[in-house]
């Protein structure tokens, strides 16, 4: 497709639903409706909050409830076109699917799902991206549509039947005819974007160091740093957990509404149980089961780590604790200085 | 409510009536529950081990251990401690009053590899609450199952949990019942002491014919695994029920999780071996 297609291509995809992307809302990048296709950044930084927003909202209501009961609301639910997804997005949401879509389904998450198509779009690492070492700088599926921005035209992929439906509206656009040169341009694209990378670890080696360095001086020495802020959960694309809280309405306390809000396993209260013992009372012991779990456990259960590379916790830890650091130490068994 | 609906969403919790509640003891009630749906009601069962999640509308919802048994089915009972913003708002409520439950949740104890064997159960305080399930479960399948140990520990004899229940138990010849308070009474007939020492009034045992089921405050865990040990008892025989925050109860919220498990659907039983891969369960 070439590019001046694009803008009335992206306009179109509105008769499939509400379209969505990465704009900006004061002065921030996240995911939101753009008001129109100027508002929409495409290819570049990723949001600060990560997709995952749009499918596990920070809060939202799971529940009316009055003197009959409860009923399910799930009145947040549209029919939406996501555009400008980047490869290590559509992986979170692909990790996210193995919790959330395992039986028993969650139906919030599910509809949302459902009723959103994912418009992929390429992207070139910045400072902070390693996808590359966590093997989500490609994708093969999870897409309806995916568009890998090579300059004098956009390689297509498509990923689903819906996809396909997008493709006919303006059928015009498209050349189905892949040249040598083509595939060449490809190839050369790819291998520019590989050699652009600055961050790596090596993920396969992570899984058996952290079980040997349980014990290990190096988390007591990361939880004297460590905020405890949970702003590395937050902005994780694969973090999942959350609260449920009860809201009784203001002006009758039979009514209200039970609402599910992200949690962080940085919390103190994370583990606490009733009558005041904390499982978790120990920030090292916080620290410790997140990165068991994005590097190892999750590895174990699903064959691959809930690491997605984007970066985010090595932008946003206000003291340094992210993927690439807890890595170092695990090989160094030294806490990086900086 | 239509089952359907149940079925698409798991969270949704179905209103059930408190039908007889009385205090255990101090600020620790026994509650018997029903389903309002009484097809439902009669259709629901589960397994010894296994647990509810419980909502009082605008208080919040918790897990509870259901401490009857599916042998006997009808009602749910639960022993439940006063503790906390929910359990002080289910405290107030009274007979006929509505709460609401969903599940039941959770893998319960591990009848198949039990069957045939001699059944040991130890409950320290509190602990025996998920651990009546099995006790009654197994009395109600007698033949199911080799001799019957029941091994329970309480601070004070005014702190022992279904005490008179308890006691009507000694009189039986299927089940040999030993207990034991931290801290006697002179009406106290029986140990006095951890519960660690009643293991020296059992019966000599065969340990690889013994399954063990253990629940009771983390500390004592440590103690009684020590014991089962020394019995040479093997560890995936030693089956333990633990607590953790809950918010789902199906395997989403990741409060309960440990390492690649959770709680909630892997647990909340687990065995010793278990306890040795994964170093933050007990």
């Amino acid at each position: 497709m070439k590019p001046e297609y694009f803008r009335t291509f992206v306009e179109s995809l509105d008769k499939f639903g509400t379209l969505y992307g990465p704009v900006y809302r004061n002065g921030v990048l996240t995911w939101d409706t753009p008001e129109s296709f100027d508002d929409l950044v495409f290819g570049g930084e990723h949001t600060m909050i990560p997709i995952k927003k749009l499918f596990h909202p920070p809060r939202f209501d799971m529940f009316r409830f009055d003197s009959d009961g409860f009923t399910p609301d799930y009145s947040s639910i549209e029919k939406r076109v996501i555009v400008g997804v980047p490869p290590c997005e559509i992986h979170s949401l692909l990790r996210l699917d193995e919790v959330f879509m395992e039986k028993p389904v969650d139906p919030y998450y599910a509809k949302q799902r459902e009723n959103s198509a994912i418009i992929g779009y390429s992207c070139l690492p910045s400072e902070n991206c390693f996808c590359k070492s966590t093997g989500t700088d490609i994708v093969e599926e999870g897409f309806d549509l995916f568009f890998v921005d090579l300059g004098e035209f956009y390689l297509v992929w498509v990923g689903s039947s819906l996809g396909h439906d997008m493709v006919l509206v303006h059928e015009d656009y498209f050349d189905d005819n892949v040249t040598h040169d083509d595939i060449k341009k490809y190839i050369a694209w790819r291998k520019k974007r590989d050699g652009m990378f600055t961050k790596s670890f090596d993920f396969r080696s992570m899984p058996d160091l952290m079980e040997l360095s349980y014990d290990s001086p190096i988390w007591e020495q990361f939880a004297e740093k460590c905020l405890s802020c949970g702003q590395c959960t937050m902005v994780c694309p694969t973090c999942n957990c959350y609260n449920v809280t009860d809201i009784p309405d203001v002006s009758d306390t039979l009514s209200g509404r039970r609402e599910r809000h992200w949690d962080s396993c940085m919390f103190v209260d994370y583990s606490l149980v009733a009558g005041g013992h904390n499982f978790r009372g120990a920030r090292a012991d916080r620290l410790k089961l997140w990165y068991t779990h994005k590097l190892r456990a999750y590895a174990s259960e699903y064959g691959k780590p809930a690491c997605v590379g984007c970066g985010r916790c090595v932008e946003t830890c206000p003291v340094e604790i992210n993927v690439l650091t807890v890595a170092e130490a695990l090989v160094t068994m030294e806490v990086p200085a900086r | 409510m239509m089952q359907s609906e149940k079925r698409e969403n798991p969270f949704l919790p179905e209103p059930a009536r408190i039908v007889r509640q009385y205090d255990l003891i101090k600020n620790h009630r026994f509650f018997q529950i029903r389903h309002v749906d009484m097809s439902r009601a009669m259709s629901f069962t589960y397994d010894p081990g296994q647990f509810l999640m419980l909502s009082i509308p605008g208080v919040g919802e918790a897990p509870f251990s259901i401490s009857s048994t599916p042998s006997r089915p009808g009602i749910l009972e639960l022993g439940i401690r006063r503790t906390g913003k929910l359990t002080d708002a289910l405290f107030r409520l009274r007979d006929n009053d509505t709460v609401y439950i969903r599940g039941p949740y959770g893998n319960g104890f591990k009848l198949d590899q039990m069957r045939n064997k001699d059944i040991l159960i130890v409950a320290g305080g509190l602990g025996v609450i998920p651990l009546r399930s099995i006790l009654y479960y197994v009395l109600d399948n007698r033949d199911q199952f080799d001799r019957l140990f029941f091994l329970y520990g309480a601070r004070s004899p005014e702190e022992m949990l279904f005490r008179t229940e308890f006691f009507q138990l000694k009189e039986r010849t299927d089940i040999e019942c030993l207990y034991t308070v931290d801290k006697g009474s002179k009406d106290w007939t029986e140990e006095v002491g951890v519960v660690t020492k009643l293991f020296r009034h059992l019966p000599e045992i065969d340990p690889e014919h013994v399954n063990a089921v253990v629940c009771g405050p983390p500390v004592m865990y440590k103690f009684v695994i020590q014991e089962l040990l020394k019995l040479k008892i093997p560890k995936n025989q030693i089956q333990m029920t633990l607590e953790r925050r809950m918010k789902c109860g199906v395997g989403k919220c990741g409060h309960c999780v440990l390492d690649h498990l959770y709680t909630c659907i892997d647990g909340p039983v687990f065995t010793y071996w278990d306890t040795l891969h994964f170093r933050e369960l007990i």
